[in-house]
C-alpha cells in the first residue's frame, strides 16, 4: 500500500545537494566581510604604520594641515594613546578580576541556590548592557561627582564592562574542576581558603586566564563609553584623575578631523593587531591550560 | 576562622553585583528624572520631537526608539540566513572537522574587530556601494546601517545557534537517517526542531546586540533627528544620539540623554530576559 | 568455518559475502563475514564486546556512510541487490533500524513519531491513510491500547519500554524487508524486555530479524538461529539450539560457557 507511493529520489537528493551548496555558499559569504577589512586596513595602513607612530603624540590638526599642503608625511603618532589605552585598561583590569573572580567562585559554590542564581541573572544583564549606557553610568558615578573627564573615569566604565566576562569564566572553569579536587584538599585537613588558592585557582588558571585575555581584547577596542568618560587628551598623561586619549578614542577623532586622517588606518592597524593578538593568545593558554 | 572571613568576603563580592545593578538602576533613573519630569515617561516616549533650539527646546525619544528598531530588526532580518548557514556549517554539516575549526576563528575574529573599525570600513568601502546602488545620494542611513550591523551581529547569532545544532544527539539523527531520509531531511525535521528554541535565543540575543551597538551606526546611519520614513532615510538610534550629542549637552537635554540611555538599557534588559526565557524552555523539553 | 545446518533453509533473504568493515585502514572491526540469513527467522549476533556484532549490523543498512571515515567492502545482497551499490536511502528504507537507546523524536506526538519515516521521505498522506497506519503499526507493537488517548502526546512522555516499542513501530510503518536491532532492550527493565521479546516472536511472522545481544540467554529464548563473533570474525552460525547445546567451534564453547565474555 503506502511504501507504493512514489517517491523521487532524484529530486529529492537534489534538494539535498542544493541545501549543501547553499550552506557552503552563506557560510562563505558570511567570512568575506573578514577579508575586506583586513585587506582595507592593512593596504591603507601600513604606509603610516612606522616607529613614529609609537614615539610621538598626536599632532595638532594645523601641523597635519601644513605638513598636507606641503606633502610631507604626517608629523607625529599616537603615543598619547598607546599610553592612554596601557592606563584606562590597566586600571579596569586592577579594579574587575580581584572582584571577578571572588564572584565567579562563589556562584559556582553556590550553584542553584536562590541568591546565586540572582547575581548570575544580573551578572547576564551586565554582560548584555549596552557599551554606551555603561558610559553614562560610568560619567554618572564619576565624572560628575568628580567634577571632570578622567582615566579612572573610562576604567570604571571599561571594569564594569569586563565583570561579567571574568565572573563566567571563573564560574564555568570552577564547575569543569573534578569535586575531587576540592574534597581531596579538605579531607586532607587543608582550610577551605588554602583549596581555593593553592589548588583550585592554580588547576584553573588555564580557563580564567583565557577568560581575562578574552575581556581585555573586548574592552580595547571600545570607544563609546570612553567618549562620555575619558574624553581624550592630545599628551601623554598618566594621572588618573586626568582627561587621557585611547586608541580607539584617537580613531573617532581622526575621522572626525580631515586633516589627520591619514593616521586613521595605521591606528586602526595597531589596534587590530593588538586585539587579534590577545585573542591568539588566550586560544594557546586555553589549549596548553586545559581543564 | 580564616575560612570564615574568605567565605565572607566572596559573600560581600556576589553582593556586590546586586549593589552594583541597583546603583546603574538609580543613577540613570535619578540622573533622568528631569526629562520625565518634565515630559512625562508617556510624554517623552511618544514625541518625535527632538529640539535641542535654547527658545523651542524640545525633547522626545519616540524618533531614535523607531529608528532603533528599524535599523536593529532590519539587520537581525539580513544576518539570518548567513548565521543560520555557518551555524549549519559548524554544528551539522562539518561538526568537528577542521574545516569547522577554520570558520569558527574567522567568525572569532569578526566578533573581535571592534565597532569603531566597522564603522571606517562601512564608511569608506560600503557607503560607496550603497551610493552605486542607487539607495541615496550620500550613501548614510538605515540601509547602510543595518548592512554593517548584521554583518556585526553574525558571529553572535552562530556560534550560539551552532553549538545548540552540535548538541542534538547523534541517537536521534542516526534514528531519522535509519529512516531513509536525506541529510537535508534530517536537517529539516529533526536537528532544526530539535535546537529550535536554542537558536531562537540566539538570534534574540544577536538582537539585543544590535540595539545597543553604537559606533559604527554612529558613524552610518546619518544623524537626522527624525522618524526614518524608510530604508532609504537617514535617522538615529537611541545609542548613535547619545554618541553623537551628549559631549555639548547639560541640563534638560543631558537628562533626556540619559532618559534615553534609561529606555536602552530597558529595552535590552527585557530582551535578555527573553532569551533566557526562552532558553529555560529548552531545558525543560 | 564447519558447515552448520540452519532453520528455515529456504532461499536466503540477505547474502552476506566477505564483509569486512574499517575504521581506520588496514585495521578492521569486521573481517570477511560470509553467511546467509533466512526469511521469517530471528537471528542473533552474539559476542564479547569489541567483537564487531554492532558494526557488522549497522554496515547492513548502510549505518557506516554517515562516518566518512568507516569504509565498507565485501557484498550485501538484500533481496537480489548488492545493498553496496544501492542508494542508501533505499537501503535504509527496506532494512528499517532499532538502536540500544530509544529514540522517539522529542520534538514530534506520539503520533507524529509513527509517521516520522513518511515525514523524513517526504510522502505526504491524507488523514485516513495516516489514522490508518498508525493504528496498525501500533497495534503490531502492542501499544495501541496503551496510548491511542494520549496520541498528541511527545513520545519522551512514554515509559523506557513504551519508547523502544514505539521506535519498531516508526521502523514498522515503512514495511521494511529485515528489521535490524541493535541491543534493543539493553537500556529496558525486565518487564519491557520481557514484552519486547514477545513481540519480536509474533514480528517474525511477517519480518525477518537479526538482533545484536549480549545477552546470551535473550539469545536462547527468542532467536532460531545464532552468530556467534569474536575478533571481528564470524566464528560460528547455526541453529540456536545446537550451538548453545553442541557448538562446533571450541571459541563458541568457551564464549557460551562463560570462560570469556
Amino acid at each position: 500500500m503506502n511504501q507504493d507511493k512514489p517517491i523521487s529520489f532524484t529530486s529529492r537528493k537534489a534538494k539535498d545537494k542544493t541545501a549543501y551548496i547553499l550552506v557552503w555558499i552563506f557560510s562563505f559569504l558570511a567570512m568575506v566581510p573578514l577579508f575586506f577589512i583586513l585587506w582595507d586596513v592593512v593596504s591603507k595602513g601600513y604606509k603610516n604604520f612606522n616607529l613614529r607612530l609609537f614615539t610621538e603624540v598626536t599632532p595638532s590638526s594645523v601641523d597635519a594641515l601644513m605638513a598636507r599642503v606641503n606633502g610631507d608625511p604626517i608629523p607625529g603618532g599616537i603615543l598619547n594613546g598607546i599610553t592612554g589605552s596601557l592606563l584606562i585598561v590597566g586600571l579596569a583590569i586592577l579594579l574587575s578580576i580581584p572582584l571577578g573572580l571572588f564572584i565567579g567562585i562563589y556562584l559556582s559554590d553556590h550553584k542553584g541556590k536562590k541568591f546565586a542564581s540572582t547575581i548570575s541573572y544580573l551578572t547576564d544583564l551586565l554582560q548584555g548592557m549596552p557599551s554606551i549606557v555603561i558610559g553614562i553610568i560610568a560619567y554618572a558615578w564619576v565624572v560628575k561627582p568628580l567634577g571632570g573627564y578622567s582615566a579612572l573615569a573610562g576604567s570604571v566604565a571599561l571594569a564594569i564592562m569586563m565583570l561579567p566576562m571574568i565572573v563566567r569564566s571563573t564560574e564555568e572553569t570552577m564547575n569543569m574542576l573534578p569535586v575531587a579536587y576540592k574534597e581531596a584538599g579538605l579531607s586532607l585537613g587543608s582550610s577551605y581558603t588554602n583549596v581555593v588558592f593553592k589548588i583550585l585557582l592554580p588547576s584553573g588558571f588555564g580557563g580564567i586566564f583565557t577568560g581575562i585575555l578574552l575581556a581585555i581584547s573586548r574592552v580595547m577596542g571600545e570607544t563609546a563609553p570612553l567618549m562620555l568618560t575619558a574624553l581624550g587628551a592630545s599628551v601623554v598623561n598618566w594621572k588618573v584623575m586626568e582627561p587621557t586619549s585611547a586608541i580607539p578614542l584617537l580613531i573617532w577623532d581622526f575621522y572626525n578631523d580631515p586633516n589627520l586622517v591619514d593616521l586613521i588606518w595605521s591606528t586602526s592597524l595597531l589596534l587590530l593587531i593588538v586585539i587579534f593578538l590577545l585573542n591568539w593568545i588566550a586560544k594557546i593558554v586555553a589549549r596548553k591550560w586545559k581543564v | 576562622m580564616k575560612d570564615k572571613i574568605f567565605r565572607f568576603f566572596l559573600f560581600v563580592a556576589a553582593l556586590f553585583v546586586l549593589v552594583l545593578s541597583a546603583a546603574i538602576v538609580y543613577a540613570l533613573v535619578s540622573r533622568s528624572s528631569e526629562a520625565f519630569q518634565e515630559y512625562g515617561i508617556w510624554g517623552f516616549v511618544s514625541n518625535a520631537e527632538w529640539d535641542p533650539r535654547s527658545a523651542t527646546e524640545e525633547y522626545g525619544a519616540l524618533s531614535f526608539i523607531l529608528g532603533t528598531l528599524y535599523t536593529a530588526f532590519f539587520a537581525l532580518l539580513l544576518c539570518v540566513p548567513f548565521s543560520l548557514a555557518v551555524a549549519m556549517f559548524n554544528g551539522v554539516y562539518f561538526k568537528g572537522k577542521k574545516i569547522a575549526g577554520v570558520m569558527r576563528s574567522v567568525v572569532d575574529l569578526l566578533a573581535g574587530i571592534p565597532s569603531i573599525v566597522y564603522g571606517l570600513w562601512g564608511f569608506y568601502t560600503v557607503r560607496p556601494l550603497v551610493i552605486d546602488l542607487g539607495v541615496n545620494a550620500q550613501g548614510f542611513g538605515v540601509f547602510l546601517s543595518s548592512i554593517v550591523l548584521a554583518i556585526m551581529i553574525i558571529p553572535y547569532a552562530s556560534s550560539l545557534s551552532s553549538e545548540f545544532l552540535s548538541m542534538v544527539p547523534n541517537n536521534l539523527k542516526e534514528g531519522a537517517y535509519s529512516l531513509g531520509a536525506t541529510r537535508l531531511e534530517v536537517v529539516q525535521h529533526i536537528s532544526l526542531p530539535t535546537a529550535a528554541s536554542g537558536i531562537v535565543a540566539s538570534f534574540i540575543l544577536a538582537l539585543g546586540r544590535a540595539l545597543g551597538e553604537t559606533m559604527a551606526v554612529t558613524m552610518l546611519i546619518g544623524n537626522t533627528n527624525r522618524i526614518p520614513t524608510g530604508l532609504r532615510d537617514t535617522g538615529n538610534t537611541m545609542a548613535s544620539v547619545i554618541a553623537n550629542q551628549f559631549g555639548e549637552a547639560d541640563g534638560l537635554k543631558l537628562s533626556a540623554l540619559i532618559a534615553i540611555g534609561l529606555l536602552l538599557f530597558v529595552i535590552t534588559a527585557i530582551i535578555n530576559l527573553i532569551a533566557k526565557l526562552v532558553m529555560k524552555k529548552l531545558s525543560h523539553a | 568455518m564447519e558447515s552448520v545446518k540452519i532453520t528455515n533453509a529456504q532461499k536466503a533473504i540477505l547474502q552476506l559475502k566477505e564483509v569486512s568493515v574499517s575504521y581506520t585502514p588496514g585495521k578492521y572491526a569486521v573481517k570477511k563475514v560470509t553467511t546467509d540469513i533466512y526469511p521469517h527467522t530471528i537471528t542473533a549476533i552474539m559476542g564479547p564486546s569489541g567483537c564487531g556484532k554492532s558494526t557488522l549490523l549497522r554496515a547492513i543498512n548502510r549505518m557506516h556512510d554517515l562516518y566518512a571515515h568507516i569504509s565498507t567492502t565485501g557484498e550485501i545482497i538484500l533481496k537480489g541487490k548488492n545493498v553496496l551499490e544501492m542508494d542508501p536511502m533505499e537501503v535504509r528504507r527496506m532494512a528499517g533500524m532499532v538502536f540500544q537507546q530509544p529514540n522517539p523524536f522529542p520534538t514530534m506526538s506520539i503520533y507524529d513519531n509513527v509517521l516520522a519515516g513518511y515525514t523524513l521521505n517526504g510522502i505526504r498522506l491524507n488523514r485516513k491513510e495516516k489514522d490508518e497506519i498508525v493504528e496498525q503499526s501500533l497495534q503490531s507493537v502492542a501499544l495501541w491500547d496503551e496510548v491511542k488517548d494520549v496520541m498528541s502526546k511527545r513520545g519522551s512522555f512514554l515509559s523506557g519500554g513504551q519508547q523502544q516499542r514505539l521506535c519498531i513501530a516508526r521502523t514498522l510503518a515503512l514495511k521494511p524487508e529485515l528489521l535490524l536491532m541493535d541491543e534493543p532492550t539493553s537500556a529496558l527493565d525486565p518487564i519491557s524486555t520481557n514484552k519486547v521479546e514477545e513481540l519480536l516472536l509474533e514480528l517474525k511472522q511477517k519480518f525477518t530479524i537479526i538482533i545484536v545481544t549480549h545477552n546470551m540467554s535473550q539469545a536462547a529464548r527468542i532467536s532460531d538461529n545464532s552468530m556467534f563473533m569474536y575478533l571481528g570474525e564470524l566464528i560460528e552460525h547455526g541453529n540456536t539450539t545446537q550451538m548453545f547445546t553442541k557448538p562446533q567451534q571450541k571459541r563458541t564453547e568457551e564464549y557460551l560457557t562463560g570462560v570469556f565474555g
